[in-house]
């Protein structure tokens, strides 16, 4: 059974795309066959942070209008076998993608076997929003620690919960937190909402926190997703969120101060 | 990092405090906002209903209330007036 995952948060730019790249590439390489979708129509870059950018042939609208196949349009990834990426339209018609459009997309991706389908929602909470999140079974919430974007993610879940299809059908769309850009030390300075705050005001189960690390701008640089970089904070915390959300127990990692080795020494040393 | 930016940092503590308080009343609020999920026309019907409870009784504007409750089968609007006391 394939499973659609959508990647929202009405806020923009909280880490949306770093992560459905992120999370698409780490379920692929663990061997499922997984496709990741761009909804941010007029707005690309996905492909960018995926590295395919020079690959774009024909896009997502394209497969809608009939004017590409979808086994044409999709990216077939290089570095990870079973990745699979569906670039978005630069076209500014705001309608391009509809309902019916989209169905019959996933519908295909389902039938070609995919188990993961990703979507990468773009920001606010208008058409491409409600496009990318309509067919979701489960939604990676992502939310900053930071008053505005915690508010909007309450937001896009109750949209979630009211007007998704499985929503409309009375049940429920999988909801999971992920909270990026994390300071540990800011929290422990008093002035970062915690991940326990964070927690406390949306009350859905958390799959992941990933820290404020320079390496997502070094990856997004070189255009791999963050998780390929082993040794980075962010790429390792990415992965424990793709172990989880296959249902492993995974404690959390760099949540603490502590475990930031060389941040006191960065002050004292 | 001198005594001043030591002292700054202390006194900026409790700004995460602060947003999570806030947050929950903002978040709480928007919530009972939706979940009553009261009709556009509720408003208008309040200010109409008083200009014709004014005609005979002197009340004040908060003396009125009105509520859409909703039931399994059907709603029911709640009209509430608490008349002033009669002397
Ligand atoms: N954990 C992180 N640490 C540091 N920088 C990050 C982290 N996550 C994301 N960023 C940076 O934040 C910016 C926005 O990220 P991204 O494009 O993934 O957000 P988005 O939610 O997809 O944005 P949009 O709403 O515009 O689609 C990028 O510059 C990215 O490098
Ligand atoms: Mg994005």
């Amino acid at each position: 059974m394939s499973k659609v995952i959508v990647v929202t948060s009405g806020k923009g730019g909280v880490g949306k795309t770093t992560s459905s790249a992120a999370f698409a590439a780490g379920l692929a390489a663990k061997g499922f066959k997984t496709a990741v979708i761009d909804f941010d129509v007029g707005l690309r870059n996905l492909d960018l942070i995926m590295g395919v950018e020079r690959r774009v042939v024909y896009d997502f609208v394209n497969v809608i209008n009939g004017e590409a196949t979808l086994k044409q349009a999709l990216i077939k990834d290089k570095r990870v076998d079973n990745l699979y990426i569906l670039p978005a339209s630069q076209t500014r018609d705001k309608d391009a993608l509809n309902t019916e459009g989209v169905e019959s997309v996933i519908n295909e991706l389902k039938e070609d076997g995919f188990d993961y389908i990703v979507c990468d929602s773009p920001a606010g909470i208008e058409k491409g929003a409600f496009m990318a999140l309509y067919f979701a079974d489960e939604a990676i919430v992502v939310t900053n620690p930071e008053v505005s974007s915690v508010r909007d993610s309450d937001r896009i879940l109750g949209i979630l919960q009211s007007r998704s299809k499985v929503a409309e059908e009375g049940g429920t769309v999988k909801e999971h937190l992920l909270i990026t850009r994390y300071s540990p030390e800011r929290v422990e300075g008093g002035d970062m909402l915690s991940m326990e705050d964070i927690q406390d005001i949306l009350s859905i189960p958390l799959i992941g926190v990933i820290p404020e690390s320079g390496s997502v701008l070094q990856a997004s640089n070189s255009g791999n997703p963050v998780i390929m970089d082993k040794e980075s904070q962010a790429g390792q915390a990415y992965t424990d969120v793709v172990a989880r959300f296959l249902g492993e127990d995974v404690p959390l990692r760099f949540v603490n101060p502590e475990e930031k080795k060389g941040f006191f020494k960065k002050l004292f040393g | 990092m001198g005594l001043f930016s030591f002292f700054k940092k202390e006194k900026k503590k409790n700004t995460a405090s602060l947003a999570k308080e806030r947050l929950q009343i903002l978040i709480a609020h928007e919530h009972s906002d939706t979940s009553s999920k009261a009709p556009e026309y509720l408003p208008k019907l309040q200010e109409e209903l008083m200009v014709v409870i004014r005609k005979y009784v002197k009340v004040n504007d908060d003396a009125v209330n009105v509520k859409v409750e909703k039931g399994d089968n059907f709603d029911t609007l709640e009209l509430n007036i608490t008349l002033p006391e009669s002397k």
